[in-house]
């Protein structure tokens, strides 16, 4: 079983990428379950053709303690066979969402969620790793293979350097390693070059360029992913090429971050970002009029 | 006070410091330096203090200390009988300190003390979506289940800090839809270095909630104390809050040992607040002296030498009225208590006492100890700060160790160069001088007896220290080595 986690910046396409690929994975045969570990819970909605699935935390809130839930209750069977399951959590602004992944991972462990059958696991995580609960998905003894979502622009590839830093920390003492790079282009400048040279930086790859295609969002619109909704559609084509890659990817690194200079250089390099130029910080507009 | 510096045989400054280095010599460097400033011989015509205090404990040392929540809740909030005492977090907390410090309560329970153990019990599912909703729910149920409990206190355990519950807010809300006075006391555990950050949150939620709140229902008399840092252990504000009224003083207030919530509410109508732990309650005692121009006196009922001083500096205080009474009450217990020294004191004579507690009791017991012809050899604080040791100088005999957040490594050494008859310290060092034949006596909760406080408690702990020194028992137990 390949346990394998997707991280990056929030907003980037996570969901929608992690979906998409694990359809991908089903549509060529293999046994997967995507484990949503985002509050928002929005992991599965894709594969299931559901508004938002029960969650473990809501039927924890519901019945009363973790002891009162059977595994059937949160885990859903969806396109391909995908087996799905959301931890869910709180609004935004109350409790501990980190503590509900935990808990929920902790339960499905407990219940026997990880069946030797499955070839794939897959932890769709929350945009920053905030905190211990949504580092929970690459402790020892789960994920061990990061994807992180990124495109072309500055502040996903700044959040992709920091998620390496942290992969960093626990590759250091354990076994999860960087697998590459997914570009969810956003059509910025030389976009591809950028997010291949930011990866070979990193010591890992950009393992696929997946353009913009507005099919992507007629498929949601459907709550479908474009590999059920439309699998002759080119951009299937470029999911199923996704999950292939996956499937077969034996590129397993310690990252190499980059310091704060050495990526400034890097977007300086391809143009996306201009020289410092030292002479206008904290100089107000109406200062230099 | 007396101006002789005591001394005791064969204890020197040069003699304690050595024991001090020998017992340091186990910890590795880094440990070393921070402990040994801890540790220190006694100045007794210093006046101030000798050791360092108030630091974090080291890592890997065993440790006698409380967290933040239990000085809150066992020691300023827990006490006041007529509220409700809510535990907020997971149940252990509350288990654990309900009933354990013996701060005796009167009245009926349910009914006018709610000696209860209350908890919000929190779930997984209370972690990951906040525990304010069930906070609100438990305060409905608290006023519904019991209506004549005078204000509820929510004092908050670790995980509510952590995940950031606004138990405040709630408060204020409930407060106000249920009609009775709701106290948010944000006394995390992991706040702080020991019980003492406990207290003094504590004292500050009594300033921001509670004082002023209320008036004495009584009319005003020149003679209105109250007593502040008496928590009524094994009975002692039974005893000492008599002796007062005896004397001629309206105790309006004890703070909070068999506490009223009212009463403490108008505690600033008071013309003198007499303060016995100094530690615990100094923060209000102060804080009422500036916003009410309330002075306060440190007294110590320990022992009839003391109690005696106690009284008549409160005769001093209050005039000639009061000073009349004081000597007919020390004239009439005097001979009481010389009985009991003369009982005793033949069987407890230089005998050697080694004191580690918390409070006020590691300076404020030692005289009441030499009333029955004992020496305290040793003696500090959990939690004590500066002012602590400061005030401890010229009570212990000079060249004597203090030793502030001890170890038990540390503890254990000095007993064995110091060879003690008595130890008074509490339940996780019981049974380890049990162990190596020592007698010893639990120092916080009195070990299941009381009062000790004024002349009603004296003759009790002079034969309870009697009793654990010279039981026979000893003499039956034979080491198997």
């Amino acid at each position: 079983m390949r346990q394998i986690a997707i991280y990056g910046k929030g907003g980037i396409g996570k969901s929608t990428t992690t979906q998409n690929t694990v359809a991908g994975l089903a549509s060529l045969g293999k046994k997967v379950m995507i484990v949503g570990c985002d509050p928002k819970a929005d992991s599965t909605r894709l594969i299931l053709h559901a508004k938002a699935q029960t969650t473990v935390m809501d039927l924890v809130r519901e019945r009363g303690t973790v002891e009162d839930l059977e595994l059937e209750d949160v885990l859903k069977v969806g396109y391909g066979g995908v087996k799905c399951v959301e931890s869910g959590g709180p609004e935004p602004g109350v409790g501990c969402a980190g503590r509900g992944v935990i808990t929920a991972i902790n339960f499905l462990e407990e219940n026997g969620a990880y069946t030797p059958d499955l070839e794939f696991v897959f932890y769709d995580v929350l945009g920053d790793v905030v905190c211990g609960g949504f580092a929970m998905p690459i402790r020892e003894g789960k994920a061990e293979e990061i994807y992180i979502v990124c495109s072309g622009e500055m502040m996903a590839m700044y959040a992709a350097n920091n998620i390496s830093k942290g992969i960093l920390k626990y590759a250091s003492s354990g076994k999860v390693r960087l697998a590459g790079l997914i570009c969810n282009a956003r059509k910025t400048d030389k976009e591809f070059e950028l997010v291949s040279a930011l990866a070979a930086k990193l010591s890992t790859q950009m393992i696929h360029f997946v353009p913009r295609d507005n099919q992507v969002q007629r498929a949601e619109m459907r709550r479908m992913s474009v590999i059920e909704y439309s699998p002759e559609h080119p951009q299937a084509e470029e999911y199923r090429e996704l999950a292939r890659k996956i499937s077969e990817n034996k590129m397993l690194v310690v990252p190499t971050p980059l310091t704060m200079d050495e990526l400034e250089e890097l977007m300086m390099e391809f143009g996306i970002m201009e020289a410092d130029d030292e002479s206008i910080i904290g100089v107000a507009e109406t200062a230099t009029k | 006070m007396s101006n002789e510096i005591k001394k005791i045989d064969g204890i020197t400054k040069e003699s304690t410091q050595a024991m001090i280095d020998k017992a340091l010599e186990i910890l590795p460097e880094k440990a070393r330096k921070k402990r040994a400033p801890h540790l220190a011989p006694n100045d007794q015509a210093s006046g101030s203090a000798c050791v360092k205090s108030n630091r974090k404990t080291i890592p890997g040392v065993m440790s006698a200390r409380g967290c933040a929540y239990a000085g809150a809740k066992g020691v300023v909030w827990g006490p006041i009988r007529d509220m409700v005492h809510v535990s907020h977090g997971p149940v252990g907390c509350g288990w654990y300190s309900w009933g354990t410090r013996r701060n005796l309560m009167s009245g009926t329970c349910g009914v006018d003390n709610f000696a209860m153990q209350f908890t919000s019990d929190f779930q997984e599912k209370d972690i990951v979506y906040g525990g304010d909703k069930k906070l609100k729910q438990l305060l409905v149920e608290a006023k519904e289940l019991f209506p004549l409990a005078k204000g509820i206190s929510v004092l908050s355990e670790c995980p509510v800090g952590l995940i950031g519950d606004d138990i405040n807010s709630v408060a204020k809300a409930s407060s106000k839809e249920l009609d009775i006075p709701i106290i948010p006391c944000n006394c995390e555990g992991f706040r702080g270095v020991s019980q003492s950050l406990g207290h003094h949150i504590s004292n500050d939620t009594i300033r921001d909630y509670i004082i002023e709140t209320r008036e004495f229902a009584e009319p005003e008399s020149p003679y209105d104390v109250a007593l502040i840092g008496e928590y009524n252990i094994g009975g002692d504000a039974w005893s000492t809050k008599p002796l007062l009224e005896e004397i001629g003083l309206n105790v309006k207030a004890v703070w909070t040992g068999d506490g009223e919530m009212e009463r403490i509410a108008a505690t600033h109508q008071v013309k003198l607040n007499i303060i016995h732990c100094y530690r615990s309650m100094n923060y209000m005692a102060k804080v009422m002296e500036e916003k009410f121009g309330i002075p306060y006196m440190e007294l110590n009922f320990f022992g009839p030498t003391k109690i005696k001083q106690s009284l008549r500096m409160l005769g001093e205080y209050f005039g000639e009225t009061i000073k009349k009474k004081v000597e007919e009450v020390i004239a009439k217990y005097d001979p009481i208590m010389q009985a009991v020294i003369e009982e005793y004191q033949p069987r407890l004579d230089k005998k050697k006492v080694m004191l580690y507690v918390g409070g006020l009791r590691p300076r404020h017991t030692v005289n009441a100890y030499e009333d029955l012809g004992m020496d305290v050899v040793g003696s500090g604080y959990e939690f004590a700060h500066g002012d602590d040791y400061d005030r401890t100088a010229s009570e212990m005999p000079d060249a004597t160790v203090i030793y502030d957040d001890i170890t038990e490594y540390e503890f254990e050494k000095f007993a064995e160069d110091l060879k003690p008859d008595l130890v008074g310290s509490g339940i996780k060092e019981k049974y380890l001088f049990q162990k190596m034949g020592i007698p010893f006596r639990q120092m916080h909760s009195w070990d299941y007896s009381g009062p000790y406080h004024g002349y009603l408690g004296f003759p009790i702990f002079a034969r309870d220290v009697d009793m654990a020194i010279n039981s026979p028992t000893w003499d039956l137990v034979k080491a198997p080595y």
